[in-house]
C-alpha cells in the first residue's frame, strides 16, 4: 500500500498505464463510433443498418478491422514513399498525443499541464500535416485537391473555433484543463450559460476542422472520389480512418470541458444527503440511467424475432445491470475512487452527447459548396467570434467591477452578440452568391 | 544529467535538419524538415521549462505559418522546379564571405564565452503564461500595439494588392 502513495508511482507509473490504456481503447471505440454512427444513419434513413455480423450487428467493427488489416497494401508506383508512409502515421500519432493532456475525470488523466488546453490545440493543428503531406505524396489530382481544401479549410476555421474557446477562458482564467473544470464548480454553472455563442462558434469550427459533414469538402465522394484518401488502401486507409474518429473525441473532449463542465455532474452545487448516509442524492443519477436502459432492453427482448438476438438483447440488459451495479457499489468506495468513476461516466456522457450531434449533424445538412464554406468561415464566423471576444470581456468587467451578478451579465452580452450576428448573416445573405469568386485553390 | 541530454537532442535534430533543409532539392521534403527544425527549437524551449512559448511556437509557426507555405508549394508546379540549377557557382565570391561569417561569429563566442558554460535550468514557474501576458500588456505595450498595427498594416495591404488584380 506503500508503493502506491509514492511519488515515484505517480509521476511515472500511473500516466504510463494510463497512456497504455488509451492506446488500447481507442482503436475499439473508434470501430463503434464507427457503427453507432452507420445504425443512427440508418435509423434516421428509416433503414437497420448492420444486421449480419453478430447480433445488430454488434461485432461489426471487428469484422471490418480484419478486412482492413487482410487487404493488400498498394502505394502507387510515382508516389514518394517516405511521405506516402509517414503521413498517416503522423495523423494518429498526433491525434493520440493529444490525449495526453485531457482530463476523463479528476482521476484518470496523464498529465495535467499547465498550458494543457493549448497543447491539445498546438498537437491536433499538428494532424494537418497527415493529410496535406498525404495528399501530396499519392502524386494525384483528387488527393492534391482533397490536401489543398483540407488546408484551405482549416487555417480558416481554426481562427474562428480558437476565438469561441477565448470567450470561456476569460471566464475560466486558466489554460490547465483541471483548472478550467475547477473554475466551473465554483461558479457553479457551466460555461455554456455564459457564452451560448462561443459554444456554437466552436461547434461548427470543430466540425470543420474534423472535416466531418456538412464540411467534409477534402473528401467529398461526389466530387473527388475520396479526397486525400484516395489512392489509401488497407491497414493506411485504416490508420487515416482511425486518426480522424480519434480527433473528434478530442474536439468532444475539449468542447465538453470547457463549455459542458467537464467531469462534473448536472446540479454540481446541490449538495442535499440521503437521510444517515453522506451519499448526497443526485449522485444516484449514473446508476438510475443504467437500470432505466437496463429495463428498456429486457421491455424490447420479448419483441425479437431469433432466439439468439433474444439471448443477445438480455446479455446488454445484464450489462447495463452490471454497471449500474458499479456504479453504486461506486458510492460507497473511498471518496477519490468514487469521484474518479462518476466523472468518467459523466465526462464520456457528456462526449458522447457531443459526438452524437455530430452525427445528427452529417445525416442533416447537405454539403456547402467551397465558396459557401469560405464565406461562413470569413465572412460571418470570424466577425462573430471576436465580437463575442469582446462580449465575453465586458460581462467579465460588468460582474466583477460593477458588482453584476455573472448570469444577467453575460446573458446581456450574449443577446448583444446575437443581435449582431442576426445582422452580419442577414448581410451575407444580400451578398452575391455566385461560384466565380471561389476561394482558395481547391477548384 | 536528461536536462543536457535532452538539450543536445533538440539542438542536433535543429541543426541536422536545417541542413537538411537547405540541401534537399525536392522543396516539399526541404519543407519537411523545416517544420522538423521549427519541432526541435520548440523542444528547446520545453527544455528551458518555458511551456507557453513551446505551444506558441508549435501554433503558430508549425501549425499556422507552415501549413500556408506547403499550400503555397502545392499550387507551384514542381516538375519544373525539380529541374532547375538551385546553386549558383560563384565559389571566390563564396569563399570570401563565408571565412568573414565564420571570423564573425568566432568573434562573438570569443567576446561571450563566459556565459558558454551550461547552467542548471532555473526552477519551474508556473506562471509562466500571465508572466509573458503581464510582460506584454504592461512593461511592452507600446511595442506590442506598433507591432500589431504594422501586421494590420501589411494585411490590408496584401488585400488592396490582391484585390487589384480582380
Amino acid at each position: 500500500m506503500n508503493y502506491l502513495n509514492s511519488p515515484f508511482f505517480h509521476t511515472y507509473v500511473l500516466p504510463v498505464l494510463y497512456g497504455a490504456i488509451i492506446v488500447a481503447v481507442l482503436p475499439l471505440l473508434a470501430g463503434y463510433i464507427v457503427l453507432v454512427e452507420r445504425k443512427v444513419m440508418a435509423d434516421m434513413q428509416a433503414r437497420l443498418g448492420p444486421m449480419r455480423v453478430g447480433p445488430h450487428g454488434l461485432l461489426q467493427p471487428i469484422a471490418d478491422a480484419l478486412k482492413l488489416l487482410i487487404k493488400e497494401d498498394i502505394i502507387p508506383e510515382k508516389a514518394d514513399r517516405f511521405l506516402f508512409w509517414m503521413a498517416p502515421v503522423l495523423s494518429v500519432g498526433m491525434a493520440l498525443l493529444a490525449y495526453a493532456a485531457i482530463p476523463f475525470g479528476p482521476v484518470f488523466q496523464v498529465a495535467d499541464l499547465n498550458v494543457g488546453l493549448l497543447f491539445i490545440l498546438a498537437i491536433s493543428s499538428l494532424g494537418i500535416y497527415g493529410i496535406v503531406l498525404g495528399g501530396w505524396a499519392s502524386n494525384s489530382h483528387y488527393s492534391l485537391l482533397g490536401a489543398l481544401r483540407s488546408a484551405a479549410q482549416l487555417v480558416s476555421y481554426e481562427t474562428a473555433a480558437g476565438l469561441g474557446i477565448v470567450s470561456a477562458l476569460v471566464w475560466a482564467g486558466s489554460l490547465s484543463m483541471k483548472a478550467i473544470v475547477q473554475a466551473q464548480y465554483d461558479r457553479g454553472i457551466w460555461f455554456i450559460a455564459y457564452v451560448p455563442v462561443g459554444f456554437f462558434i466552436y461547434l461548427v469550427g470543430s466540425i470543420a476542422e474534423t472535416n466531418r459533414a456538412p464540411f467534409d469538402l477534402p473528401e467529398a465522394e461526389s466530387e473527388l472520389v475520396a479526397g486525400y484518401m484516395t489512392e489509401y488502401s488497407g491497414f493506411r486507409w485504416a490508420l487515416y480512418f482511425l486518426g480522424e474518429y480519434a480527433n473528434m473525441v478530442v474536439v468532444a473532449a475539449v468542447a465538453t470541458t470547457l463549455f459542458l463542465g467537464g467531469w462534473l455532474r448536472p446540479f454540481v452545487r446541490y449538495h442535499d444527503h440521503f437521510p444517515g448516509t453522506s451519499i448526497e442524492l443526485l449522485d444516484i443519477l449514473p446508476t438510475l440511467l443504467f437500470l432505466g436502459a437496463a429495463a428498456y432492453c429486457l421491455r424490447l427482448t420479448p419483441r425479437q424475432p431469433v432466439k439468439i438476438q433474444k439471448m443477445v438483447m438480455a446479455a446488454v440488459a445484464g450489462l447495463c445491470v452490471i454497471l449500474a451495479g458499479v456504479m453504486l457499489a461506486a458510492l460507497f468506495a473511498p471518496p477519490g475512487v468514487m469521484a474518479g468513476i462518476h466523472g468518467a461516466f459523466w465526462f464520456l456522457a457528456k462526449v458522447g452527447a457531443y459526438i452524437y450531434a455530430f452525427l445528427w449533424f452529417r445525416f442533416t445538412f447537405p454539403r456547402y459548396r467551397f465558396d459557401q464554406l469560405m464565406r461562413l468561415g470569413w465572412r460571418f464566423l470570424i466577425p462573430l467570434a471576436l465580437i463575442n471576444v469582446i462580449g465575453a470581456a465586458t460581462a467579465i468587467v460588468l460582474s466583477e467591477q460593477w458588482g453584476l451578478h455573472p448570469l444577467p451579465a453575460a446573458l446581456i452580452t450574449s443577446a448583444a452578440t446575437l443581435g449582431v450576428a442576426v445582422w452580419l448573416a442577414s448581410d451575407g445573405a444580400k451578398a452575391p452568391t455566385t461560384t466565380a469568386e471561389t476561394a482558395g485553390g481547391g477548384d | 544529467m536528461l536536462n543536457a541530454a535532452l538539450f543536445y537532442f533538440f539542438a542536433a535534430l535543429a541543426v541536422v535538419s536545417a541542413i537538411a533543409m537547405v540541401t534537399r532539392r525536392n522543396i516539399v521534403h526541404a519543407a519537411v524538415f523545416l517544420i522538423t527544425a521549427l519541432l526541435a527549437t520548440a523542444g528547446i524551449f520545453l527544455q528551458l521549462q518555458a511551456q507557453f512559448l513551446f505551444v506558441v511556437q508549435i501554433i503558430l509557426y508549425v501549425g499556422g505559418i507552415m501549413v500556408l507555405f506547403i499550400f503555397v508549394i502545392m499550387l507551384v508546379n514542381l516538375d519544373v522546379s525539380l529541374h532547375l540549377v538551385q546553386f549558383n557557382r560563384q565559389r571566390f565570391v563564396a569563399g570570401v564571405l563565408a571565412v568573414i561569417l565564420g571570423v564573425q561569429v568566432l568573434g562573438a563566442f570569443w567576446v561571450g564565452r563566459g556565459s558558454l558554460k551550461l547552467g542548471a535550468a532555473r526552477a519551474m514557474e508556473p506562471k509562466n503564461t500571465e508572466a509573458v501576458g503581464q510582460a506584454l500588456f504592461q512593461q511592452y505595450m507600446l511595442p506590442f500595439e506598433i507591432a500589431s498595427i504594422l501586421l494590420l498594416v501589411a494585411m490590408i495591404g496584401a488585400v488592396v494588392m490582391a484585390k487589384r488584380r480582380v
